[in-house]
This record gives structure tokens, sequence and C-alpha cells, in this order.
């Protein structure tokens, strides 16, 4: 289960092929996630970066390929062997898909409620504490969902995929709509987490200064492949149309800074 | 395995506690069990050492624990003191430890007070969704007025759909629930008026049943629920995805764009629901004299008009428009009143039908003293 460079993959996508109808989204796509690391998975909209997303949570149907997490074939495991394996992740939705008729306490703890028997008050506690950990405190306990700002609802929504331990965590999109400011202390936040409980991340996005500051690893989906994978740098020196495009617009800093600095 | 997790001896006033295995969620159950055991150990005990040199898993679960056994620990007055902590785990806990508890916050009252609170609050309630109905038969009205200065802005073809929607679609259920109940009736009439030999009164009591109540009361009774509750789904939907505000802000009243022509559909569809559903169930209640009391079709027509007036016909049409600008009314100050969350979609669209058909039952009994006392 070693890769390439020893460290253990987690993850391990190969010769995955998605479709819907005669479209095909995903065609042949190889990645790698390694234990302990933050994925930046990026690709322009529609490209299918959540496509490839959901297939691996198993939320959408594979055509062919294999897809194995923590070593165990999702497609040929058992129901037991399944749960066990999604017992082990936790996934932040877009939209955070916190239960709208449960408040955030409700919310917290209804999966640890569901896996584990533990008493009421440690339910309670261990809620507070996540909450904590998320940069909230126990006033939005009683809140419901629609009470909460945007900014909020992303960090419950993250309380609750950590909700397990999870080894790893899947984030679509964490600092979509929120504020640079909300966005930086998302990142930091997520680097932090990654740091204190050991995590896998990964992590679709659109944000460039969250590839700069968190992402270990980038991987790039265009043309429905993952074209590249590897570090900031690496994706900076490539020479692919697509990459440069993206990682030299207008909006990115190594356009900011080939500006501001005369070439070396 | 379990009482491994931790294992606490007591020397003099010292206690060692030495943690060992996978401080985990799985294992949180007997963890807590443990560590409240450790806490409640009798006898003085001035110094704690909690050795975790031994624990080879840890997550926020674990360290909560281990935080809640040096809390309550310290809150003894015990020096308190966590050897053996491997670096991995430092971060966690320390990010743990700073975790503050929820202060409690008790209901106020005792239980006669707080029943006594809920039944004052469900009174407010009720009269928060009188005010609400008020308000909105108030800005209907303006937007009717508004609409009557200038009938091009009337949105005519949403009225259209919303009228094949709630009327033509509705046609063949509630033809066939009024042919059924028109049969019943009938069924029932003449089985008990036999007794008597008066079965050709039966044909009275069908015609002014069917004409003046039943009639209008089963067709609205079946649009409530029917199209009722799909006008407080779809409005709360919107509500909910703040396409109503966005509405409001390109400078469009809801009540104009939304209310009013669904309501109008409504005024526009009960009636004509009312009379097919009268003639239905009339045609039902014939075809079981004929049939089972062998009154022949000729008979039960002349009979039919001996028994019923126009005004008995009146009674039961004049009705129905009413009724309509209720059940529309209602459903929409529902679906307006919806909140962010689903459940609120279920609890609003349930009160649409109660409600509707509540008044709608209520609005019928006005109508039939004020119809006693002009003596229709």
């Amino acid at each position: 289960m070693a890769g390439g460079n020893g460290k253990e993959v987690v993850i391990e996508v190969r010769d995955l092929v998605v479709g819907f109808g005669d479209h095909l989204v995903l065609d042949h796509v190889d990645l790698d996630v390694y234990r302990g690391e933050i994925l930046g998975f990026v690709g322009g909209s529609g490209a299918g970066k959540s496509v490839l997303m959901r297939t691996v949570i198993g939320l959408l149907p594979k055509r062919s390929g294999t897809i194995k997490v923590f070593g165990v074939d999702l497609a040929a495991a058992s129901d037991a062997e399944r749960h066990a394996v999604e017992r082990r992740w936790g996934v932040l939705f877009q939209q955070g898909a916190l239960f709208s008729s449960l408040t955030i306490r409700e919310n917290l703890q209804f999966p640890v409620r569901e896996y584990l028997q533990v008493s009421q008050q440690l339910l309670d506690e261990i809620a507070i504490a996540k909450l904590e950990m998320v940069g909230l405190d126990a006033s939005v306990l009683q809140k419901f969902p629609s009470e909460l700002s945007g900014g909020m609802t992303k960090r419950v929504a993250l309380a609750r995929a950590l909700a397990l331990d999870p080894e790893i965590v899947f984030l679509d999109e964490p600092t979509s709509g929120l504020d640079p400011i909300g966005a930086g202390d998302f990142d930091s936040l997520i680097a932090t987490l990654q740091r204190t409980l050991g995590l896998t991340v990964f992590m679709v996005t659109h944000d460039l200064d969250s590839l700069h500051t968190v992402c270990d690893r980038i991987a790039v989906l265009a043309d429905h492949k993952v074209i590249a994978a590897g570090t900031m740098e690496t994706m900076l020196a490539s020479d692919h149309p697509w990459l440069r495009a993206y990682f030299h617009g207008k909006r990115s800093r190594a356009g900011d800074k080939k500006q501001a600095l005369p070439a070396v | 395995m379990s009482n491994r997790l931790l294992e606490g001896i007591k020397d003099g006033e010292q206690l060692k506690i030495a943690a060992a295995g996978a401080w985990i969620a799985e294992n949180a159950r007997n963890l807590e069990v443990l560590i409240d055991g450790e806490t409640l150990r009798e006898g003085a005990i001035t110094r704690v050492d909690i050795d975790m040199g031994r624990v080879e898993r840890l997550d926020t679960f674990g360290a909560w624990l281990l935080e809640r056994l040096v809390r309550s620990f310290s809150a003894r007055g015990c020096e308190t003191k966590v050897t053996g902590l491997k670096e991995d785990y430092r971060a966690l806990v320390d990010e743990i430890g700073g975790v503050k508890p929820e202060a409690k916050v008790a209901p106020p009252g005792n239980a006669i007070t707080r029943f006594l609170a809920s039944v004052g609050l469900s009174l407010v309630s009720v009269g928060h969704s009188f005010t609400a109905f008020v308000n909105m038969i108030g800005a209907l009205s303006v937007a009717l007025a508004r609409v009557l200065a200038r009938p091009r802005s009337f949105r005519f073809t949403s009225m259209v759909h919303q009228l094949d929607n709630v009327g033509w679609r509705a046609v063949p259920i509630i033809v066939l629930i009024t042919f059924l109940i028109g049969c019943i009736i009938a069924q029932q009439g003449i089985f008990h008026f036999r007794k008597f030999g008066a079965d050709i009164y039966v044909v009275d009591m069908v015609g002014i049943l069917v004409l003046r109540e039943i009639g209008v009361l089963i067709v609205t009774i079946m649009v409530a629920g029917r199209s009722g509750s799909a006008y407080t789904a779809e409005l709360g939907s919107m509500k909910m995805r703040e396409e109503i505000d966005a509405l409001r802000t390109m400078g469009f009243d809801p009540i104009e764009v939304l209310v009013l022509p669904r309501i109008v559909a409504l005024i526009i569809g009960v009636p004509i629901l009312t009379f097919l559903g009268s003639m239905a169930a009339l045609y039902g209640g014939g075809l079981v004299c004929w049939l089972y009391g062998g009154i022949d079709p000729d008979i039960y027509i002349q009979r039919l008009k001996e028994a019923i007036s126009l005004d008995t016909f009146k009674v039961g049409m004049i009705k129905a428009p009413f009724m309509a600008l209720v059940i529309g009314a209602v459903a929409c100050v529902e679906g307006l009143a919806v909140k962010g969350s689903a459940e609120s979609l279920g609890l609003q669209t349930t009160a649409s039908v109660v409600e509707s058909i509540f008044l709608v039952i209520v609005l019928d009994g006005c109508f039939a003293i004020f119809f006693a006392s002009i003596g229709m």
C-alpha cells in the first residue's frame, strides 16, 4: 500500500470512468492521496471535480475502474466493510447540508449517536469541543441551521464532518462564498485541524489562496483526466497551457509577482 | 481488555493512574465509565499522576475524557499532572484544554407555569394567524384594486396555468368522489325511509342535501387538500430559496405576481367544480334510486323538480367562491410563513389544510344561519 515516495496511500483511484448518458465526465482517471496530506483538487467549472469526489464517496456510480479507500475496494466490499470505511471519513458538502429541522447540537450529535453508545453528557461535551475546534462556541448549540450565516454554516458543517474523528475529510469548495478574511480563517482552521488530528484532507477548491497556503499537493483535472499532480512549484513550472492559464492568470499570485518583481 | 484502558492505584494521599491502549471514539463508552469510577474515589487525595505513556492512539473523544479526568480532580483541589503524552497528541490535548463547558440554563418556572405558558403561546399564535389572514385579505384587496386600475398588469397566463392545475385536472377525482357520495346518501336514505314507506322522500333529501350542503362541502374539502396544500408547498419552497425576496428586490409585489392569480383561479375553478360535483352526486343518487330503490328515472326527475327550487341551487353556488377565497388565502398565508427548514414546510402545509377545512366548515355554518334568516 506504499506509494512511490514511501508514504501510505489512503485513496487510490485507478482507470476510473464516469459518465452520464453519452457524456463522458471522467475518462480513465488515476489519482493517489497519501496519508496526512492536504490535497487540493482543481479544475475548470464543470470539469468533474465534484463528480470525482462524489464517485469516491459512493454517491455516483462508476462505469469502470477501481477505487480503494484504506486499501478496501469499495465496489467489491461487503456492506459491513463499506460501513467501516464510511465511519472513517467525513464529508463537508458545498452548501453545508446541515439537517434543517435539527438544531446545531442535534446535527453534531447525530452521527455520534448513531455509531457510538455514549452518555448524553459526553455527547454534549464533545459537541462543544468540536464547535470550539472550528472556532465557534456553545452559544450556537440551540440554533437552527437557517439562523446561521454562511461562514458559520460551513464551520458547523465541518464540525459535523469531524464528529466521529474521521481519518479522511472530503471538502467540497470549503471557502466558496466566504469573504477573503473568512476564507483565510477557514484555511488556517483546516491546517490546524490537519495537524492536531492527523487528518488526510481531500479538498475540491477554486481558491488559489487556499492552494498556496494550505495544500501540500495539488491535482489538476482537465480534459476528463488528471493532467498533473504535485506541489505548487511543480504546477508553476509546468508548461501545460491550461496550468499556465490557471496558475499564471490575472488572478494568480504568480501573475502578481511577475508584474511586481523583475525576472530573476 | 477494557479495564486496561485505565488503572488507578492509590498510595496514601497520592493516586497513580496508568492509561493504556486506544483512547478513541469506539472505546469512549468504556473509558467514560472507568474515568467516572476514578473521579468518584473516596478518601483524601492530594496528588494525581496520570501516565499516558502507554496510550497508543488518541482522538478528540480520548482527549476530552482525559481533560474531564484532569478537571474533576483539579476541582477537588488535587495537584494533577499528566506525563508521558506523545508529542503528536500534544496539540490536540492543548486544543481540547481550552474548551469551556456550556452554561446550563434551566427552563424557567415549574410544570404548571410551563403548561400555562404553552397554552398562552398557542392562543397568541392563533391570534397571529388571524391577523396574518386579515392582512392577506387586505393585501389582496390592494393588489386587486391595482390590477383593476391597470388590467393589463394582471398575470393572465399564470392564472390560466393555475386554473388548469386546480380546476381542469381536479375534475375526474371530484366527479368520482361526489358521484360516490350521492350513491351512498341515496342508498342510506332508501334503506331507512323504506321502514316508514317513505321511499320517495329520498329524492327530496338527496336533492336538497347535495345542492345546499354536501356538494359544495365535499368539493371545497377536496380542493383544500389537493390545491391548498400545493399552494402552500409551492410558495413555501419559493420562500425557503429566497425566490420571493428576489421578486421583491426586482420591484414586483409577490401578492400580485404569485398570490392573486392563484386565488382568482380558485375563485373561478371552485364554483365550476361545485356545479359538476353536485350534478355527479345527483346522478349517482338517481342511479341508486333506480337500481336499488326501484324509483324510475322519470319519477326521480319529476320528484326532484318539485323538491328543489332555483334557490336551493343558488344557496350552494353562492357559497363556493367565498370558500375558494378562504382556502386560497389560508394556503398563501401559510406558504409565506414558511421558515428555513424542511420541517417548517411540512408544518405549514399541514396547518394550511387543517385551517382551511376548519374555516370552510365554520363559513358553511355562518351561511346556514344567514340563509335561514333571509328565508332562502
